[in-house]
């Protein structure tokens, strides 16, 4: 009688394709990512929404490990959760302690969030059903800062450009919101 | 008896495998490629280095504390008090870890966790010598940074779970602290990055091969040097947890394991920005005779030394004036700094 081990291991490379562990990585990571955002959604405590919302940008942040953008999704963890997590969850604590209670649901916003992310969900997927996805002619995994940083200034000068004007926008908001907190507190 | 209780069983049936099936070893060599050996090893040194590292520098602070202050210290465990670290360490280990009644507990648990995590992933990237790196990954240094962000989101969780006002008003402070020191920090070593052109943390030691950037970036060192104290959240910044006002801030109420993990991680820490310091301004590995390893552990310590000198020299500042610190002096004079740096390059070039 031959063992079972005897059959089993020689055949482990066919049983276990690199492909397959390849796809289980990806299918974990879309299952982090949505569980994130899921809980960020659903939950009632605002603390947890923005742990949930943590959660699923590391989640953007593996996709784009498996895309091979070392890059982005180190920019993604540096900015998304380092700089506007932060800020959101102090936002945060300084408004509501623990030991009050869950704010009860409205109707009418959950109507709006919902009608709003219909028509966002509603034109992403247009513009997923209309790209053609092709596999691209060579995956490049040079991430040196002197391959991103000519490429930021030469085929993509225009978006950064584009950013950095929201960013001066937001910059001019922040601004004036403060400096007007601060008159109002002055004429009192 | 079954084949499965024989303990030559496997053995055989590898060999077996082998020699009915060559693509085996192929498949096995694939498997356990050359990456995640490196991994696993890497993974068991750092855990086993973060521990002694801990323990070593917990003696050194209650030592130079000591005689800082003019007295022996720690004399009773071990010759001069070498083992009571240990001791202290085994005492937290067999310690009832409380979980208060009043906290969020999921979040209670993970926040200790959340906040040992980069340390893990910092030292993957530092390299200790030529050879001696887990990943030497092209933007090796953006981890380190990137990663540290998970830091402040661990303490700030640690601050809220606790449900403990002089928690929240440490984890509060900690992270507006963080916003305003991860600035010069970064633009700081913005101004080293420019000059070695890569954030590949090899290549940043390299091209310190004949001068170190201490020598031409002075002030960018000592931005960065201060800067990086304020986020470890060493005494002349340790207002998140200034325990004259706040207890101890945002681990209050943390006890047993827990809290050690909080302690091995902020030692940890002081460990790595120091380490990230030599990378960028002392030359990493670089030095005559001695091996690498060895020249890079000795500049960190020295480092090291000087931060736990300055823990028990000077007095905590106000929260205004920390503030004042980071965004009136040293952002401006970071961002001067790598406007100067920049030109000066161009011009050269």
């Amino acid at each position: 009688m031959e063992p079972l081990m005897a059959v089993i291991i020689p055949t482990l490379p066919e049983l276990i394709k690199f492909e397959w562990v390849a796809q289980a990585a990806f299918y974990f990571i879309i299952g982090v990512t949505l569980a994130g955002a899921v809980s960020a959604v659903f939950l009632r405590r605002i603390i947890h929404n923005i742990l949930g919302l943590i959660v699923a940008l590391f989640g953007v942040a593996g996709l784009f490990i498996y895309l091979n953008s070392e890059f982005l999704a180190l920019m993604q963890i540096l900015i998304y959760v380092g700089a506007i997590c932060i800020s959101i969850v102090f936002a945060i604590m300084l408004s509501d302690p623990m030991y009050k209670e869950d704010p009860r649901r409205r109707l009418t916003k959950v109507f709006a969030s919902v009608l709003v992310s219909l028509l966002i969900l509603a034109g992403f997927l247009s513009m997923i059903t209309k790209t053609p996805f092709e596999a691209a002619a060579q995956r490049s995994d040079d991430w040196t800062v002197t391959t991103v940083g000519n490429l930021l200034l030469t085929r993509y000068a225009l978006v950064f450009e584009l950013i950095s004007f929201v960013l001066v926008v937001a910059i001019i908001g922040a601004i004036v919101i403060a400096g007007q907190g601060r008159k109002q507190r002055s004429l009192k | 008896m079954s084949p499965i209780s024989d303990p030559g069983f496997l053995l055989t049936i590898l060999t077996q495998a082998v020699e009915r099936e060559p693509g085996f070893w192929n498949w096995a060599f694939h498997w356990f490629s050359q990456e995640i050996v490196v991994a696993v090893i890497g993974l068991l040194l750092i855990i086993a280095f973060v521990t002694i590292n801990a323990i070593g520098l917990i003696y050194a602070e209650l030592k130079i504390a000591g005689h800082i202050q003019r007295r022996p210290a720690t004399m009773e465990v071990g010759w001069h008090g070498f083992l009571q670290p240990v001791m202290d360490a085994a005492k937290l280990l067999v310690k009832e870890a409380m979980t208060p009644t009043a906290v969020n507990r999921p979040l209670f648990l993970a926040a200790p966790v959340i906040v040992f995590l980069p340390v893990l992933i910092s030292f993957i990237v530092l390299p200790f010598s030529e050879k001696l790196i887990v990943r030497d990954l092209n933007l090796g240094l953006l981890l380190i940074f990137a990663f540290s962000a998970l830091n402040v989101i661990g303490i700030l969780i640690a601050g809220w779970a606790s449900n403990n006002k002089y928690s929240l008003l440490g984890a509060l402070r900690s992270v507006s602290q963080n916003i305003a020191y991860e600035i010069p920090i970064l633009l700081s070593a913005m101004s080293v990055v420019v000059m070695a052109n890569s954030l590949k943390m090899s290549e940043l030691v390299a091209a310190q091969d004949k001068i170190w950037f201490f020598i031409i970036q002075p002030l960018a060192a000592i931005i960065f040097f201060v800067a990086t104290t304020a986020e470890t959240n060493r005494l002349p910044f340790d207002i998140p947890e200034a325990e004259g006002e706040l207890v101890a801030g945002f681990h209050s109420e943390y006890s047993g394991m827990r809290f050690a993990l909080f302690f091995l991680a902020e030692y940890s820490n002081m460990f790595i920005v120091s380490a990230v310091f030599v990378t960028l301004f002392l030359g990493g590995w670089h030095g005559p005779i001695l091996p690498g390893l060895i020249w890079f552990l000795l500049k960190v310590y020295i480092l090291v030394f000087i931060v736990i000198v300055a823990r028990w020299t000077f007095p905590r500042l106000r929260f205004d004036q920390l503030m004042t610190l980071a965004w009136k002096v040293l952002i401006p004079l970071s961002l001067a700094n790598l406007l100067v740096t920049a030109l000066v390059i161009k011009l050269v070039r």
